[in-house]
């Protein structure tokens, strides 16, 4: 299990928000990812990056927590990217066979980086 | 002969816990279910897997059956599966019991995979990553989710990819 905080990091870097979210995503704290969403999309910057080189585990909860905010950001001129995720994370992903429906980056230069 | 010990251990689950259904218990028990696995022979992939299915399966009746109460009860039971008599291979038996309100087993679906919402993969994803999945009535009161996976097997996801 990584590290995991109460609060979810946030970065604006060139027009980005930078959240970075760490531990478990789970039904326990996914609504902590939403609320940080939430709150970065009323900025209406060009693009949210969730970088999750921190996060270890993520559950159903988790998942549906950014396919609400992927579908809450489409059309409004915000992009949401995915980034670092691991092994682990990225088989949920591809249970779902959501790994389509998101943008998914290596790593946090390359979500920041073009589209 | 079996010792009386013996014979119990056949029936009798290996670890029994009660845990309430208040979310903040879940990486508890993902944790306890992962290592309990590793040490019955699974490797990474399993471990996470099965701790994935039993999270997938508290989430679901913490939402759906208790409507999100946070001091209901819910039952983990554990067994190590034997080699089986007809060549099946040793893996694990979880069984989940609740006290929530009853419904038909074959109205326990996910979603279509198609139909992209928050929400609803929780039963395919158990379905997806264990090799036996089967939700029934409890006598009474409440549901029973049957969970078993064998190592060596491989999972739904797999076997429709290869």
């Amino acid at each position: 299990m990584s590290q995991e905080s109460d609060t979810i990091a946030r970065e604006d870097r060139d027009g980005a928000v930078v959240l970075s979210p760490s531990g478990d995503i789970d039904m326990s704290r996914s609504p902590l990812l939403r609320e940080a969403i939430t709150k970065a999309r009323g900025d209406k910057p060009a693009r949210i990056v969730v970088d999750l080189v921190d996060v270890g585990y993520m559950d159903s909860s988790g998942l549906a927590t950014l396919v609400e905010a992927m579908k809450l950001v489409r059309g409004t001129g915000t992009a949401l990217v995915l980034c670092a995720m691991n092994e682990r994370v990225r088989a949920i992903f591809e249970i779902a066979r959501l790994e389509q429906y998101f943008t998914i980056r290596a790593d946090l230069e390359a979500a920041l980086g073009g589209d | 002969m079996k010792t009386r010990r013996a014979q119990a251990l056949q029936t009798e689950p290996h670890i029994h816990l009660r845990v309430c259904s208040d979310p903040l218990y879940l990486s508890g028990v993902r944790d306890m279910v992962g290592a309990v696995a590793r040490r019955l022979g699974f490797d990474d992939l399993g471990c996470s897997q099965i701790a994935l299915a039993v999270d997938e399966a508290l989430c679901n009746v913490i939402r759906h059956g208790y409507e999100s109460a946070a001091d209901r009860p819910i039952w983990i039971s554990l067994w190590p599966e034997a080699l089986g008599a007809e060549g099946a291979s040793p893996g694990i038996t979880l069984l989940i019991e609740d006290e929530a309100k009853q419904i038909e087993p074959d109205q326990i679906k996910g979603r279509e995979l198609e139909d992209i919402r928050p929400g609803g993969l929780g039963v395919h994803i158990i379905r997806e990553v264990m090799d036996e999945v089967e939700f029934a009535k409890r006598e009474r009161v409440g549901m029973r989710l049957r969970l078993v996976k064998r190592i060596g097997e491989r999972p739904a996801e797999e076997r429709a990819g290869a």
